[in-house]
């Protein structure tokens, strides 16, 4: 960037020129810079009295710190892990960690309060000035610098020899995709994953609390209750990858009060079945108020309205949650009817 | 809360509550009841209805009507049984202030027990509903703590947080903290959903499932739970320990560092 | 030259131990010449120049801290039953790396103080990071030749937060998940590539059986290991150029006052790791910090209210939670503008800061080497701009736990939701409005103490009844603190038409920066100093006021 174009003398004066380093105020610059004030003596430096005591003092926190360090080992030693204390007013709380706790505090605390007050009390405290040198290099070795570095170049041959330049920008440039290849093994390709769950035709709806395929007549109005598909179970080892998908939310509304017109049809008796995931970053949504219908994410307080088609109608999701089409099959369970119809769970670019 | 309990006019509860109601009183009433008007010996089934009705005429009939039908100021009790009652009247919601901002909250409960059973037993009378549970049901024998909290981690956190803190709801609607209720209310609330908070039937959430919430959160909210790292910190997650740690944690260090970097006084020039 | 010291020592045959383990060090490693220069570096004494060492100390303490943690922890996502010391999760299914987390907390002896101290040496060292970046921020150190150390700084700050996500994340907790779950979803919001990413850090689909032992090799080893080397260079870098210093008698932007290395910062610097240690550990002890017991293993169907990442994650979690929920939707694609812009802002909101120095060095056009700190008051644009960032980040940090703020202060979380989307527009300009005008009030108040002395309190009567206060003059030293400050001219773009009246092209990056350098230090933008002749003509002229 062009700074050049600044001029010189919009930039201040260097402060040493404008006031020069005088010591004395004079007439001609009353606002001189009068130098290092004069070291004043502390208590300590002039009454050995004062200097002993703070001696004993920094000895003392020294000895506090040792014991405190051996306080440190029999606690360790002596206290069950499993002991609880009252403490007031932290409450009850583990003996061996307050303990442990404390102790190395002290012990750690001490050593630097010794320190500190030994520095400050004991030490010379007169302040001392040290010349800065500029950080630039003087112009004679950035001359020769700059030469030696034009000699090498010139010597490699690399500007002259444009075969070997090419080909080794070119063999260099290509090395690192060997290890982009080998990133590839983290993860598979998305393919259509995220467009499924294990929801399927005739899967029945089974309670997360009681492990129990779910009736119609089990689901209150007004209750709430969360299911998963019939056969997964929690030992399984997809568990946990298919429930991030699969988990379902089951309201009873009254049938009257739904004012989505398909939200109505996919429904049994008012039975609502809706995906759990939120639709913005898949947090698992259930704060149901059974008056409101509305459904809040705790995580970023996207509301859905579950009596109008799950749409949005606050925070920062983008769009409704999904709805599982059920029913009840031949033994009287509530069961889905297929798939979600369109993917769980947060968008992403593939999603359309 | 009409239509929580349509489907739970189980035709014994209302014969259950009236004999729990019965039991109750029986003691507390001629506790309760000032002496001398007292007359112990002519407690019945109607009387309690009675007094129970007299309480809910002045207390509560102006929002849900005369006989409980409900009116533009209070829903219907009808059906909505004794357990709603000993829920609302008991953790002081209810009777609630008449201006009322976005939910009824937890006050002091101005009714005693005998009193609160009593209206209860009325409620009860007027249609069938959840009767108010005993203490097999929700007290901790035979619960499964660990089992209670992953149940709590499913039904119950999202609103009420890990332990039970409370968390916040839609337009200053909140879940309120768990702490200090009694578990026979929690019990109840289960039951019924007051207010804004669904209900978790026996048929979805059985007695035992209900017990061992009750059992889990006696644990980790309960006065002897232990929190073997120190102070709890409201038990709020980040919010609170980021504000500890830059108060308490660099607020002192800070402190400290002044200390270190400060000068040492001088000798007074004499 | 070391061979010659030796031989006199070994003349003498007396010399010291030290003396003699150093003379065999030197010969090999060159040390005197590095502690000649170095030993008695000198450190000047202010209390805000500590805030870089309470992070380096905090840094090492969670290096060591964490050291001790891996003994025992297992980065492993298979699920087990767990069996241990907690009651309330006995039978529960969870992954090793919970179940090895609650062993060290309930298990291992010590453990959980480890555990405690580590976690909340890392809120304290992230916090002070944040203020030092501050601290350097208004006093304007970060100017020439300290910019590369200010980028150094930056980035070390921005590792660190994601080293501590990434930590925060290592237990599979319940809370923890939830954020993992987070990012998972702001990962898919990414145009093009968001899902291909997602899929290859989680091995495939949310949540896998990857991830953890993923994030624990990104957390103990790739971000720690480039955080060490920068952490070195800044260091290297704070002794290479020497200690800034503010203005004062005697300082200079050519020297350095303060207190020698040895013994003085030996000692000072030294007992402060001891005492930062001594703190966190006794914060470990008293107050609890991630209970991962009380929250429960993570499982993806579950949650909880009030699920917030740690401090430092809370200004992008609030600028997620104050988003409206923009999707388009085209050509079988989708655009999750609701995620990703957060997404993008939490980026751009961070390097606004990190490039402000250079933007700062463009307006100036000033090339010279600084070593006196500014008075934030006496950069009004600078210090109104670092104060506006401020705003914006704390704003979005009450976005960020707007549950707990509504609960707490028994308000709507759709209007503390909506107050943070419109604070997030309008506080930042108030805040830059306000703070330069007190900036101006203050330099104002320096130039009347400087031309009319300190007001004393002393009320005194004249002879015609008019009460007046006193003024005391200032003394020299106090004189040129308050006048030492430089004062730049503002650019200007020069005239339009060159000496043959033909019409000069002036470049927009030229024009801009002359209407940047007219609001940095235009006539109302900045109080111009008192001259000596003005302090002059006044205290020669009517000495009383």
């Amino acid at each position: 960037m062009s700074s050049q174009d600044i001029p010189e003398e919009n930039l201040p004066a260097e402060q040493d020129h404008a006031h020069g380093a005088v010591g004395i105020a004079d007439e001609e610059n009353p606002f001189a810079d009068p130098g290092l004030p004069p070291h004043e003596h502390r208590i300590q430096d002039i009454d050995e009295r004062a200097a002993k005591r703070s001696e004993r003092v920094v000895a003392l926190l020294f000895t506090v710190s040792m014991l405190a360090t051996i306080g440190f080992i029999v606690a360790y030693l002596a206290i069950p892990n499993d002991k609880q204390i009252f403490v007031f007013p932290i409450g009850h709380i583990s003996a061996m960690n307050f303990a442990l706790g404390l102790t190395l505090g002290v012990a750690l605390f001490c050593i630097g309060a010794g320190a500190v007050h030994w520095a400050r009390t004991l030490m010379s405290d007169a302040e001392i000035a040290d010349d800065r040198h500029p950080i630039e290099a003087p112009a004679d070795v950035r001359a020769k610098v700059h030469d030696d570095f034009r000699q090498g170049a010139k010597e490699s041959a690399l500007g002259r020899r444009k075969l070997i330049r090419n080909t080794m920008f070119g063999a260099l440039a290509l090395v690192p995709l060997s290890g982009a290849m080998l990133l590839g093994g983290l993860g598979p390709a998305p393919g259509t994953k995220l467009r499924h769950t294990l929801w399927a035709k005739g899967k029945r709806l089974v309670n997360m609390n009681t492990n129990q395929p779910l009736r119609p007549e089990d689901v209150a109005v007004g209750s709430l209750t969360f299911a998963k598909p019939d056969g997964l179970e929690e030992h399984s080892e997809e568990f946990q990858t298919e429930i991030a998908k699969a988990a379902l939310m089951i309201v009873r509304l009254q049938p009257g009060n739904i004012k989505d017109k398909r939200e109505l049809e996919w429904s049994h008796e008012g039975i609502v079945a809706y995906s759990k995931i939120c639709t913005h970053v898949g947090c698992p949504i259930s704060l149901y108020e059974q008056q409101t219908h509305h459904v809040l994410c705790p995580c970023h307080q996207s509301t859905f309205d579950l009596s109008d088609g799950a749409r949005v109608i606050f925070g920062p999701a983008g769009h409704a949650l999904p709805q599982l089409r059920i029913g009840v099959d031949s033994e009287g369970y509530l069961q889905a009817l297929g798939d979600f119809e369109e993917p769980v769970g947060p968008a992403f670019w593939e999603r359309g | 809360m009409k239509k929580l309990s349509a489907r739970r006019r189980h035709p014994l509860a209302a014969v259950v509550v009236l004999l729990l109601a019965l039991a109750a009183t029986g003691g507390l009433y001629a506790a309760f009841a000032p002496a001398g008007k007292a007359q112990a010996d002519e407690t019945s089934q109607s009387l309690t209805i009675k007094e129970g009705k007299k309480l809910y005429e002045v207390g509560c009939a102006s929002c849900h009507g005369t006989g409980g039908q409900g009116s533009s100021d209070g829903p219907s009790l009808v059906g909505v049984g004794a357990a709603a009652v000993d829920f609302q009247v008991g953790t002081g919601r209810m009777p609630a202030a008449t201006s009322q901002g976005a939910q009824i909250p937890r006050k002091k409960n101005i009714y005693s027990q005998a009193q609160i059973d009593q209206l209860a037993a009325y409620v009860a009378s007027l249609g069938a509903g959840p009767a108010v549970p005993t203490e097999q049901q929700y007290g901790p024998a035979g619960a499964d703590t660990a089992k209670g909290g992953e149940l709590f981690r499913t039904n119950c956190a999202q609103c009420h947080n890990f332990t039970g803190k409370g968390g916040a709801l839609t337009k200053g609607k909140f879940a309120p903290s768990l702490e200090g209720v009694a578990p026979k209310h929690i019990y109840e609330a289960m039951q019924t959903g007051p207010q804004n908070m669904p209900s978790f039937p026996d048929t979805t959430l059985s007695e035992k499932n209900k017990k061992d919430i009750i059992a889990y959160l006696n644990a980790v909210n309960g006065d002897k739970t232990e929190n073997p790292g120190g102070l709890e910190l409201g038990g709020l997650g980040p919010v609170s320990e980021g504000l500890f740690g830059w108060i308490f944690g660099l607020g002192t260090l800070i402190v400290v560092a002044v200390w270190v970097a400060a000068r040492t006084a001088k000798a007074k020039k004499s | 030259m070391s061979t010659s010291a030796n031989e006199t020592s070994r003349s003498r045959g007396q010399a010291p131990a030290g003396e003699r383990l150093a003379d065999w060090a030197d010969g090999r490693l060159g040390i005197y010449s590095l502690a000649k220069a170095n030993m008695r570096k000198i450190f000047p004494d202010h209390w805000s120049f500590m805030l870089g060492e309470v992070c380096l100390y905090s840094f090492i303490i969670i290096i060591l801290t964490g050291v001790y943690l891996t003994l025992f922890f297992h980065p492993s996502m298979n699920e087990v039953e767990y069996h241990g010391s907690y009651v309330p999760l006995q039978g529960q299914l969870m992954s090793e790396a919970f179940s090895s987390t609650l062993h060290i907390s309930f298990d291992v002896r010590g453990g959980l103080l480890i555990r405690q101290i580590h976690h909340w040496g890392a809120v304290v060292f992230i916090a002070g990071m944040f203020v030092h970046m501050m601290r350097v921020f208004f006093t304007g150190a970060f100017r020439k030749p300290r910019e590369i150390n200010w980028l150094f700084g930056f980035l070390l700050f921005v590792l660190g937060m994601f080293t501590g996500f990434t930590g925060y994340s290592l237990p599979d907790d319940l809370l923890s998940g939830t954020g993992v779950r987070f990012m998972e979803g702001a990962i898919l919001s990414v145009p093009i590539v968001g899902t291909y990413i997602s899929f290859f850090l989680f091995g495939g689909e949310f949540p896998g059986g990857d991830f953890v032992a993923r994030f624990y090799s990104i957390h103990i080893l790739l971000l720690p290991g480039i955080m060490l080397g920068l952490v070195v260079g800044h260091l290297i870098l704070v002794f290479y150029h020497k200690h800034t210093q503010f203005a004062g008698p005697g300082k200079t932007n050519k020297n350095v006052v303060g207190m020698p290395l040895l013994p003085v910062y030996m000692a000072k610097a030294g007992g402060f790791f001891f005492l930062v240690f001594g703190v966190l550990a006794a914060l470990a002890a008293i107050a609890q910090i991630n209970p991962i017991w009380a929250i429960g293993p993570y499982r993806p169907d579950q949650v909880s209210t009030g699920a917030q990442p740690d401090w430092y994650m809370g200004m992008a979690e609030g600028l997620i939670r104050a988003m409206p929920g923009w999707e388009i939707n085209f050509w079988g694609h989708t655009l999750v503008l609701g995620v990703f812009i957060p997404l993008m802002l939490f980026g751009v909101i961070l390097a606004a800061i990190a490039v402000y120095p250079f933007i700062e060095a463009w307006v100036t056009g000033d090339k010279r080497e600084h070593h006196i700190l500014d008075r934030p008051r006496n950069a009004p644009t600078r210090t109104a701009f670092g104060v506006a960032w401020l705003t914006v980040y704390f704003v979005m940090l009450i976005g960020g736990g707007n549950d707990i703020f509504a609960t707490h202060f028994h308000l709507s979380i759709n209007a503390v939701t909506w107050f943070v989307r419109i604070a997030y527009f309008v506080a930042p300009v108030i805040a830059f409005i306000v703070t330069k005008r007190i900036c101006l009030g203050l330099q104002r108040r320096d130039r009347d103490k400087v031309l009319h002395g300190r007001e004393t309190g002393i009320i005194k009567r004249l002879p015609h009844g008019e009460f007046i206060e006193v003024h005391e003059p200032l003394s020299q030293e106090q004189l040129h603190t308050l006048t030492s400050h430089e004062q730049y001219q503002p650019a200007e773009i020069g005239p339009t038409v060159d000496e043959n009246g033909v019409e000069r092209k002036v470049p927009a990056s030229v024009k801009l920066r002359a209407k940047l350098s007219n609001a940095y230090f235009g006539e109302d933008n900045q109080i111009p100093k008192p001259t000596v002749e003005e302090y002059k003509e006044i205290t020669s002229g009517h000495g009383h006021h």
